[in-house]
């Protein structure tokens, strides 16, 4: 049996991947298919619900919807400040996607943003995912798992 | 138009995660992670307005999102859109009353900076 903190970390890490893979991959898909709709700027949602039709627009969403579900599990228990520096490993990921899979051309400017963020990250998740006071009662013992209503 | 897609993404993000961070907190930590456990998530925070009006605010991000994508390149509208993260720590730290430690506002900050590069 492993202590509360490493199972409270370790949970944090997988829901943090699912989190950033499915926004990199979901937003890569939904960019790639809105390339091939072509510009849409309309009040009416006909032109929004036909770009849903195509293929990867649907891939796409259907990975957002992931990312938003896993998003909110994770803030069920980590601290929004905590989320938000933590998941921006999704635009190093970007980035690196436009560079070895779409060949984009990235800049010393772009690595040296790349390079600042992964060491940001790497600060942000050695601290407690959850740092306010509620820290104490709520991780060291389980208690209600779906909420009160 | 561009610009103005790229503000009603960043306002929408904002109001969108930091009403997710109140309603997932209410809710109380998710230890289990068994379909049927997770459906009983699911139709407690469907009582939640908090949630609700997240996930509002966050499909009017996604269309906005759809249409920027549809007339600018991937890695103009990621980084650009980041500007949302000054504003939410903003909020985690005066209105969620989250407790930053030096070390994570560090960390914040050298995120902050090198989203900005990525964004130039």
């Amino acid at each position: 049996m492993t202590s509360p903190l490493k199972r409270l970390h370790l949970k944090t890490r997988i829901v943090t991947a699912v989190v950033v893979l499915s926004n990199v991959l979901g937003n890569s898909f939904l960019s790639r298919g809105m390339q091939s709709v072509g510009e849409l700027i309309s009040p009416s949602p006909i032109p929004y619900i036909r770009a849903l039709l195509n293929p990867w627009v649907a891939l796409g969403v259907s990975l957002l919807i992931v990312w938003l579900l896993s998003h909110m599990a994770l803030l069920s228990w980590a601290d929004l400040s905590y989320v938000l520096p933590v998941t921006s490993i999704a635009y190093v990921l970007v980035a690196l996607v436009g560079r070895f899979v779409l060949h984009e051309h990235v800049s010393m400017t772009r690595w040296a943003g790349i390079a600042l963020i992964m060491i940001g990250v790497t600060l942000v998740s050695r601290t407690a995912p959850r740092a306010t006071l509620r820290l104490a009662p709520d991780t060291i013992k389980p208690q209600h798992s779906e909420g009160q209503s | 138009m561009k610009w103005t897609l790229v503000t009603i993404i960043v306002l929408a993000t904002t109001a969108g995660e930091v009403l997710q961070a109140i309603g997932m907190r209410q809710h109380g930590e998710i230890h289990d992670f068994r379909p049927g456990a997770l459906g009983r998530v699911a139709s407690a925070l469907a009582q939640s307005w908090h949630i609700l009006a997240a996930i509002f605010a966050m499909a009017v991000s996604f269309f906005a999102f759809m249409a920027l994508v549809s007339m600018a390149e991937l890695s103009f509208a990621v980084p650009v859109t980041a500007a949302s993260f000054v504003l939410e720590t903003f909020f985690a730290k005066y209105l969620l009353k989250e407790h930053i430690g030096r070390t994570r506002w560090a960390g914040a900050l050298l995120v902050a900076a090198g989203v900005a590069l990525l964004a130039l």
